[in-house]
């Protein structure tokens, strides 16, 4: 066990290196003068120039440079936002939270719907229910999301107006940041009316956020349950005269949601990647938005310190899924 | 003499079975087909983008400034999908931006393509040198979330319609090196490239034409698929005011500014997602068709 693991964390370092290595070039691949692209006018006078490339750490020869940011980035520190001079580690954690309340409530959506709904459409096999559930998951895979999200706030925010437009919770509350998810500070402050703005403002987003992962579960949920169906023990427990809600809950079911948790948490990129469109989309203040806004804005430390650390993240995380598959299917383990 | 006979024999016979094979159980899968149909009358439309469009994408008519659909009351017959918010028709924006998004796709997917499939190639055949620095560099592309690896691109070449291509490019790029190494990897192993090579071919000759040939089918596959999320990263980086330019036609880009009128011009919001939802979908099913006919292996799954 304890080979495997190190074997599997060793495999992820040198990715994690290439990570960094990108992230630095990243500047360095920009076209013309970085100093002149990030500062414009300003950076004319040549005395400000020269300040600035010292400040960004550009003066220097390229390995000392990449050194430099790797010590940095190690102790935590990416630099310092162009345009508000705050630290880039910090804004980053300042904005997690939401990302990471979003994403969960995203989740959450996709497997209370894509999981029954893949076993409906297992169980009815070639029936109407199936067609009907595949289409559906063929659609929401084909769609895109930040059209979807348009229709949705056209919908139940312009003509029903049953939910608000964009943020996390109304103007007039304002509730103490405790542990930056809305919906539990909410809850801390005893305050009904906030709870039930932040679920408002959390509805829609989640619904656009969850929808391909919904597909990608209905989908996989049905091949697996398929999959399972057909094996021997399922028949010997008809056999046997067990009740067919006892075998599919406690027989099939448990089996065939190995593969769909795998790939649950193989969807931590996709809803990072539909984070960014969602959340521009709702002005949703999470990273995904705090990126593309950083972008328009040319502030570069910012892109790099948030691309590295969200790769960071999606390394953690499918790491995370293959060691925890490695211990509840031993054949893995054994494997190479 | 002998050289010959060994290479003919390995591939030719193959070939026109297969080719029958494939359209037995493609035809027999309806959805599939009526996607094909739909996706060649796409193509169509942008193929002749410039005779079916009843305007200039771009001429603004002033005094038709959001004109809804012509089946709405206050609707007109000269502008069929109506008009968005300079005046401009709706439907012939739509037909040009058919051109972009389907010369997105398949420029990216030749992009990620043929540098995937080479890379691929010389990972399995140069096992030694080249497969360890391939496939890790892979891993570093796949670290990042596509649209993410996408962004990242454009934030350093720009926005643009060509940088929209080279992201998108980028992005597809580990897929293919990924699926051309393991099918290469598995034909390595087979009596048919042990002849071949006894019978003095060179590496090349191994690589492309007979080992490739063989490794055809789930690159086929994953360029149907790869077509179709192009066509949605590239509108959703269209829309985010980072691939192609508002004033051009691009699907994506028509949504930047829709938002504002989704409670004075519901039209201007819907048609163009419609467009991508249409395309994406079709390209969607016609992929699952061939996956299907083409892989018997994947047959039980989806």
């Amino acid at each position: 066990m304890l080979k495997f693991f190190l074997r599997r964390i060793g495999m992820v370092v040198p990715t994690f290196i290439g990570i960094t290595l990108l992230v630095f070039a990243l500047i360095h691949m920009i076209p013309g003068d970085p100093v002149e692209v990030m500062m414009g006018e300003r950076a004319l006078d040549p005395q400000a120039h020269t300040a600035a490339l010292h400040r960004l750490g550009l003066d220097l020869p390229l390995p000392e440079q990449y050194l430099h940011y790797m010590e940095h980035a190690v102790h935590g520190d990416l630099g310092m936002s162009l345009v508000t001079n705050m630290s880039v580690t910090g804004d980053f954690f300042a904005r997690f939270p939401a990302t990471v309340e979003l994403s969960l409530c995203a989740l959450l959506f996709a497997m209370i719907i894509g999981v029954p709904a893949g076993i409906a459409a297992a169980l009815k096999r070639g029936s109407a229910v199936d067609h009907t559930v595949m289409g559906a998951a063929l659609t929401g895979y084909s769609m895109p999301i930040f059209w979807w999200g348009l229709i949705l706030i056209m919908v139940f925010s312009g003509w029903l107006h049953w939910t608000p437009v964009s943020g996390r919770i109304g103007i007039d509350f304002d509730e103490p940041v405790v542990t930056g998810f809305m919906l539990v500070d909410a809850l801390l402050s005893r305050d009904p009316g906030a709870f039930g703005s932040a679920v408002a403002h959390l509805i829609l987003p989640a619904v656009v956020l969850g929808t391909i992962p919904l597909a990608v579960i209905a989908r996989m949920t049905r091949s697996a349950m398929l999959e399972v169906l057909r094996e021997d023990y399922i028949r010997s427990a008809r056999a046997k005269g067990l009740s067919p809600a006892r075998v599919i809950v406690a027989h099939a079911l448990r089996n065939a949601l190995i593969p769909v948790v795998t790939v649950v948490g193989l969807q931590v990129g996709t809803l990072l990647a539909g984070a960014v469109l969602t959340e521009t989309l709702f002005s949703w203040p999470g990273v995904g938005k705090w990126l593309i806004d950083a972008i328009s804005r040319r502030d570069y430390p910012v892109v790099q310190g948030g691309i590295l650390l969200i790769a960071s993240l999606v390394i953690a995380v499918n790491l995370l899924v293959d060691l925890l598959y490695g211990v509840l299917n031993p054949r893995i383990r054994h494997t190479r | 003499m002998a050289e010959l006979q060994f290479t003919s024999v390995a591939v030719k016979p193959a070939s026109f079975p297969i080719v029958r094979d494939f359209w037995k159980h493609f035809s027999k899968n309806r959805g599939a087909v009526c996607a094909g149909i739909l996706l060649l009358a796409v193509l169509s439309i942008a193929v002749f983008a410039p005779w079916l469009a009843p305007y200039d994408p771009s001429a603004q008519y002033h005094d038709a400034v959001k004109i809804p659909p012509a089946w709405q009351h206050s609707g007109s017959a000269h502008f069929l999908l109506g008009t968005d918010e300079v005046g401009r028709d709706i439907l012939s924006r739509l037909i040009f931006g058919a051109r972009i998004s389907l010369m997105i796709g398949g420029v990216s997917v030749l992009l990620s393509l043929v540098p995937g499939v080479v890379l691929g190639l010389m990972a399995a055949f140069y096992a030694k040198w080249c497969d360890g620095p391939i496939m890790r560099a892979m891993d570093v592309l796949q670290a990042l979330p596509s649209l993410l690896l996408a962004v990242a691109v454009v934030a350093v070449l720009g926005p643009g319609l060509v940088n929209t291509m080279v992201a998108i490019g980028v992005v597809g790029l580990p897929g293919y090196v990924r699926l051309t190494r393991a099918a290469a990897l598995g034909e390595l192993q087979k009596d048919y490239v042990m002849a071949s090579r006894v019978a003095g071919a060179g590496s090349l000759r191994l690589m492309f034409s007979q080992i490739l040939p063989n490794c055809a089918a789930p690159l086929i596959v994953q360029g149907t698929l790869g077509f179709s999320t192009a066509i949605l990263d590239a509108a959703a980086l269209g829309f985010l005011g980072l691939g192609v330019q508002p004033p051009r036609a691009e699907w994506g880009a028509m949504l930047a500014s829709a938002r504002d009128y989704i409670n004075s011009a519901w039209w201007i919001v819907t048609m163009p997602g419609v467009a991508i939802l249409i395309s994406v979908l079709a390209i969607n099913l016609l992929g699952d068709g061939l996956r299907d006919a083409l892989d018997p292996k994947l047959k039980r799954m989806a």
